[in-house]
């Protein structure tokens, strides 16, 4: 705002930007509070045509439905598994190889990077479905096993990136500094770069375990066994009954977005500084 | 040492990515498909030739282009003039921030279900609003092509542009203040000073980012999939990734999906080559 136009602009403009960002907000959370407010509905609620976002006679019955009368603990426990693995296994070998990429100057390390590039133009089908023949033929559809090597196939090449992207920012005297007081390559790498390379590892971890925790077509291929359901297979088998389940669905996704969204907002500082995108130089 | 650092993710790679990625491309000469897993016979191009004879085959890549550019160009506005919105020296800012970066941190598979069930022609949120408070006449979004694929569109538009989002915060808080000072000086406008200093001091940022948008929206099945029930009215909403996955897990067609999926890389790998070398996205150096 130029300053010619004095006070009553500023307050003015003020105003307007807070206008428009309570309308922005309101249209963008309206699909989760409306969520939250099927979750409500009781039984004889479910067809309604009201726009009241707390339904009349609100109660909690779907949520102990879901939580007692489905499988919902199975569904989680598998989610968990897979979900932890696949960012063990994405921080440990991105944090590593990153690191390489970053650091060494080793024959191949372009075609490397570039065909870790490459790999995100992969459409889902392409790793997918010669996976799911091989898994086929090793006996590995419908086991966990099967999903978390897709899910690390899918999920590697990104974190590696993220990683070595970090990496790049971090000055390298630190390390040389550290190794001419006598630390060994490994001491520098474990002692000063990896403790600061905290918002990246974070980041890692975090885009790793929402890729295992929240992937639905590749588990829906993979897993048929309604034993070994993650939770996005489980919440799908009750919204594909839209008709007698709508209410359960919903308190499942509740239950299931608080945990992730809470952690996505307390990490979201490091989203900025995480990915560096600007980092996919060099 | 430095295998070490390298091994154990190439070792990785190769068996989960480079060794799949070259069984697809066998599997991509063969007749595969659920009921000759194992004996099959080899086809040599015949698939490819398929691909080109598939009578929708322009059509449903007509209709990836739109969607790919639909989404990425709302996802742009949106993100763009919302971070400046919430780049003003305002209270609450971090609220508003928190609250509107929502869609990104749900389950994308959640939000899909969610949508699709705000878009129900007798019970959804949409056309409640429509009837209720614009006394509109109701849609019926999924018995009508158009509709149906304005609804997963909709709903990735909400879904996508958090991304842009943060990522313009980012860049916004590295223009140095006293470029805008300058230009105030100078007596600039606001949109000269958007054009002339906001937009090429974010194109670092929104570079990558742009790039990648485009791989995940053309690529991204899950909405499609989840929101159309997938691909009503009869096959109708289809992007390429869909119909390939529908073809390869629906329809069983396994060396046509497999020789489907290179096509859709192709096009992919020239269009990020083709951009990257425009925008110089990857820098000078390497």
């Amino acid at each position: 705002m130029a300053p010619r136009h004095g006070r009553s602009g500023k307050a003015f403009k003020t105003a307007l930007v807070y206008l428009l960002l309570a309308v922005i907000t309101l249209i963008t959370v309206y699909p989760i509070v409306q969520i939250f407010g099927i979750s409500l509905r009781p039984a004889n609620e479910l067809y309604s045509t009201s726009l009241r976002i707390i339904p009349e006679n609100a109660s909690f019955k779907a949520y102990r439905v879901v939580l007692f009368e489905k499988d919902f603990f199975t569904w989680l426990r598998n989610s968990m598994i897979v979900a932890l693995s696949v960012s063990i296994f994405g921080v440990t070998l991105a944090s590593t190889s990153g690191y390489a990429f970053s650091r060494f100057r080793f024959r191949g390390r372009k075609a490397g990077m570039i065909s870790i590039l490459v790999t995100q133009m992969f459409p889902a089908t392409m790793l997918l479905l010669p996976l799911y023949i091989l898994m086929a033929k090793f006996h590995l559809v419908d086991t966990l096993l099967g999903i978390i090597i897709a899910y690390t196939a899918t999920a590697l090449p990104f974190c590696i990136w993220t990683m070595k992207g970090y990496y790049d920012t971090i000055p390298i005297e630190l390390e040389e500094a550290a190794m001419i007081d006598g630390t060994t390559r490994f001491g520098a790498f474990f002692r000063v770069t990896m403790p600061l390379s905290a918002p990246a590892l974070v980041i890692t971890a975090l885009f790793s375990f929402m890729a295992g925790w929240s992937e639905f077509i590749v588990a829906r291929v993979i897993i048929n066994r309604q034993g070994l359901y993650t939770l996005p297979l489980g919440l799908e088998s009750l919204s594909s009954t839209f008709q007698t389940e709508w209410a359960n669905y919903a308190a499942g996704s509740v239950i299931v977005c608080i945990p992730v969204v809470v952690m996505f907002l307390l990490l979201s500082r490091f989203l900025i500084s995480g990915l560096t995108l600007g980092g996919v130089k060099g | 040492m430095i295998w070490f650092f390298l091994l154990p993710s190439a070792v990785v790679l190769l068996l989960v990515v480079f060794y799949p990625f070259l069984y697809n491309l066998y599997i991509s000469t063969t007749n595969m498909g659920l009921y000759t897993i194992r004996d099959y016979s080899i086809k040599g191009l015949q698939n490819y030739r398929d691909i080109f004879l598939e009578k929708d085959l322009w059509y449903y890549f007509g209709k990836t282009l739109i969607w790919t550019f639909v989404n990425l160009f709302f996802h742009m506005v949106l993100g763009i003039s919302i971070a400046m919105l919430l780049n003003t020296q305002i209270k609450g800012r971090g609220v508003f921030r928190a609250l509107l970066i929502l869609p990104w941190a749900m389950p994308q598979y959640i939000s899909a279900l969610t949508w699709k069930g705000m878009f129900n022609y007798q019970y959804g949120a949409i056309n409640l609003i429509l009837t209720k408070f614009f006394h509109l006449p109701a849609i019926e979004w999924f018995s009508n092509a158009t509709w149906a694929f304005i609804a997963p569109i909709l709903t990735n538009i909400w879904l996508g542009f958090p991304f842009i989002m943060v990522v313009t915060l980012g860049g916004l808080q590295s223009i140095p203040r006293d470029l805008y000072e300058a230009a105030d000086i100078d007596g600039a406008s606001p949109v000269r000073k958007f054009f002339s200093i906001t937009l090429p001091m974010l194109k670092p940022v929104l570079t990558p980012a742009i790039i990648l948008g485009t791989i995940w929206t053309f690529n991204n099945i899950n909405v499609i999939w989840l929101v159309t029930d997938r691909g009503l009215p009869a096959d109708k909403t289809h992007i390429l990734v869909t119909y390939v996955y529908k073809a390869a897990f629906t329809y069983y067609r396994y060396g046509y999906a497999a020789a489907f999926s290179v096509f859709i890389f192709a096009l992919l790998f020239a269009f990020s080559l083709f951009y990257i070398k425009k925008t110089n996205a990857l820098g000078e150096e390497r």
